[in-house]
Formats: C-alpha cells, sequence, structure tokens
C-alpha cells in the first residue's frame, strides 16, 4: 500500500461511526417496533387500527423532549423515533469527527472545508427549528 | 391491512429501495414515496418524511462499505458538500415563494436531458487534464475494480464546476426534498468525468448529509411517523447493506445503464407532478 497513514485513519473512523451509528439506530427501532406490538396486541389482528397510525392529522412528537418523555414511559413508538435521531444524527456526526482527523493531520484546507459544510448543517437545523 | 401486515409490506418495499438506491446512488425516493402513497394509501406528506429517512439510512447503510473499498471519493465528497448544504439552506429560505410546479417540470427536464447526456456520452474514458483546484484539493483517486481485477487511477475535472452544480442540487433537494442523488450522479459523471462507480459511491456518501439538513425540519413539522418509518429505516439499511456488497462487483456500463433508466423514471414523475398536479 502506498497510501499515507492519516488517510487511513480517516476512513477508518468514519467507517466506525457509520456502522455504529447504523447498528445503535437499528437496534432501538428494533426495540421500540417490537414494543409497540407488545402493548398493543390487536395491531396483529385489526385493521382499523392502521388508520390511526398512519393518520397525517396527529402530530408525530415533533420535540427532542417530547420523544423521550415517551421514551422514559416505555412508549414503543417514542423509542422508534430516539432510533431515527440517532440515524438522523450519524452524518453529523460524521461530518463533525472529520473536522478533528483532518485537524491531527494538520490539512488546513479539508479542516477549513468540513467546518464550514457542519456550520451549514447546524445553520440548517436553526432555520428548520424556526420555520 | 392490519398494522402487522402494512409493517411487513413496508419493509419489503425498504428493502428493495435501499438495494437499489445504494447501487445508485440514490435516496430511494423514487420507490418508496409512489409505493407508500399509491399502494399503502398513505399520505403524500408522511410519505415525504419516510422518504427523508430513507436517504438517510441508504447512504449510512452502504457508505462504509463504500469508504472500505476506497470506491467513496473523501475529498470529492466533503468538498462537494459545501456546495449541497449552501443549497439545502437556499432551498429552504425560498421555499414558498416558488411555485413547486415549475420546479419540478424544469427538474424533470433537466433529469431528462441528464440521462441523454449520459447515454450518448462517455465511450471516452476519464480526461487527463487536471484543473489547478483540482491538485490543490488533492481530489484525484484510484480505486481497485474488482470486475477488471486492476488498480483504476482517475483524475478529477472541473471541481468548480461540479461545486455549483452541487449548489443547484442542493436547493432542489431544499425545496422539493427528493432527487438530490439523481443531479449529484450525473453532475460528477459529465462535469468531474469520476468513474460511474466511484460517481454512485460518492453521491451514496453525500446524500446523507443533504438529507440530514432536512430531516430536521420534517421531524418539527412532525411529518416523521413513527410506525412508517421503523419498517422504512430497518428495510432500508438491510437493502442497502446487500447493495453495497454487490456494486463491487457489478460492470460498469451496467451500472449506469441501471442510472440512466432510473434517471428516466424520475424525470417521467417529476413532468407528470408539473404538469398533471
Amino acid at each position: 500500500m502506498a497510501e499515507a497513514d492519516p488517510r487511513k485513519l480517516i476512513e477508518s473512523a468514519i467507517i466506525i461511526i457509520l456502522r455504529a451509528g447504523v447498528a445503535i439506530s437499528v437496534t432501538i427501532i428494533a426495540v421500540g417496533l417490537v414494543m409497540t406490538f407488545i402493548h398493543h396486541h390487536d395491531y396483529f389482528s385489526s385493521r382499523p387500527a392502521l388508520g390511526s397510525l398512519i393518520d397525517p392529522r396527529e402530530s408525530y412528537t415533533a420535540s427532542v423532549s417530547s420523544v423521550i418523555e415517551g421514551a422514559r414511559q416505555g412508549r414503543g413508538q417514542s423509542i422508534v423515533m430516539i432510533g431515527i435521531l440517532v440515524l438522523i444524527a450519524t452524518p453529523v456526526v460524521r461530518v463533525a469527527t472529520s473536522i478533528a482527523l483532518f485537524a491531527a493531520e494538520r490539512d488546513g484546507v479539508y479542516v477549513a472545508i468540513t467546518s464550514v459544510v457542519l456550520l451549514l448543517l447546524i445553520l440548517s437545523f436553526v432555520i428548520g427549528a424556526a420555520g | 391491512m392490519t398494522p402487522l401486515l402494512f409493517v411487513l409490506t413496508t419493509f419489503g418495499i425498504a428493502l428493495v429501495a435501499g438495494l437499489f438506491g445504494s447501487l445508485l446512488g440514490l435516496g430511494g425516493g423514487i420507490i418508496v414515496v409512489p409505493a407508500l402513497t399509491l399502494v399503502m394509501h398513505v399520505d403524500i406528506r408522511l410519505a415525504i418524511g419516510a422518504s427523508i429517512i430513507s436517504v438517510i439510512a441508504t447512504s449510512s447503510g452502504a457508505a462504509a462499505a463504500y469508504v472500505r473499498e476506497r470506491l467513496t471519493n473523501l475529498r470529492v465528497a466533503m468538498f462537494l458538500e459545501l456546495g449541497t448544504t449552501a443549497g439545502a439552506i437556499t432551498g429552504a429560505l425560498i421555499a414558498g415563494r416558488i411555485h413547486p410546479r415549475w420546479l419540478f417540470i424544469l427538474f424533470g427536464a433537466i433529469l431528462g436531458w441528464s440521462a441523454l447526456a449520459m447515454l450518448r456520452h462517455r465511450s471516452v474514458e476519464p480526461t487527463d487534464a487536471t484543473a489547478p483546484l483540482s491538485r490543490k484539493l488533492r481530489l484525484s483517486s484510484s480505486y481497485f475494480d474488482e470486475v477488471l481485477d486492476r488498480e483504476v487511477p482517475y483524475k478529477v475535472a472541473r471541481p468548480e464546476t461540479g461545486l455549483v452544480l452541487m449548489y443547484g442540487a442542493g436547493i432542489v433537494s431544499g425545496l422539493l426534498g427528493v432527487g438530490s442523488g439523481a443531479l449529484k450522479v450525473p453532475s460528477m459523471d459529465l462535469a468531474m468525468r469520476l468513474p460511474i462507480k466511484v460517481s454512485t459511491a460518492t453521491s451514496n456518501f453525500m446524500i446523507g448529509v443533504t438529507a440530514a439538513a432536512s430531516a430536521g425540519v420534517y421531524f418539527a413539522r412532525g411529518q416523521v411517523d413513527p410506525f412508517i418509518a421503523a419498517p422504512v429505516a430497518i428495510g432500508v439499511l438491510t437493502g442497502a447493506l446487500g447493495g453495497s456488497m454487490l456494486l463491487p462487483r457489478v460492470e460498469s456500463h451496467v451500472v449506469r445503464r441501471l442510472f440512466v433508466g432510473a434517471l428516466v423514471i424520475i424525470s417521467i414523475q417529476m413532468l407528470f407532478k408539473g404538469i398533471v398536479g
């Protein structure tokens, strides 16, 4: 291998973050889904039950605090949401970690590039929360 | 339909979406949205919320393998993410000021043109001329092609054009919540002259970041329904894992043809939405 070591370091770190993010979120989502069915036996057989589950007029707990509160009470759907939030956070964590790794490599240009990307990502979350 | 059957069917749909999406650098929205709305009778807004989750899952599910195989060009991805995230924000800011109808028509036309261009061009392999910026950012790289059984070096042309195109792709995905991969791959292919597998793998890597930027908005608006998102996420992640094992072994021209086919389908979907409503 002709490649220098630092590049491998960044690659391995990104691979670990992606794998961990996927493994954690899949596990949490699966647990949440199983709990949803355990709490609601009628979901196995009842046809009308589906209507309220995919009703667009329902509000799907749109704040992080309400999701955490629901998960504390053992609500399956709130636990699923936590897994979804981990999934959403994975790419963001990946970008943030890249900054540190490029900095360790003393690669100024890419520290700048990834920092701007992270700032833009944060900005988009702020705009999203405001709008 | 019972909730159990709904979960199982949605999982099956998501599996297929993850498989094709990860092979072609797309988010799987072209499969998830129509299947959920037409077959499963899910409200369009919830279907779009689910498709954003599908995009992130496709990206994260396959990206680890693509990075390990060096199919993803990390530097190109990180450089171009400047354009896509900036575009996504612009899109979010001007949303509501432009009628989506014209956007769908414009987007559909651009994709149709891209499909034609990708079919016609490219009997010639990557250019030799390296742009100064490309050299400065050390974008050029190589990957090991399992089908050819050799290392394939490539140079990256016109990074500035690529960045501008990515900005446009970001605006479209910010505005419409769809199709960022469909614009990313042709940009890397036609303008930057990357090998097709590198284009789809690098697009796959980038769409997760673009989608994460809009996912916050969809989550806050209550468009992410856990009962739909759960089977979509698990199904897509599983499918994407399969796709990522497949891509290194598929011949480049097959990937290219599949991608052009997908582009034509998306183009028709968009034109239909814009014209019929």
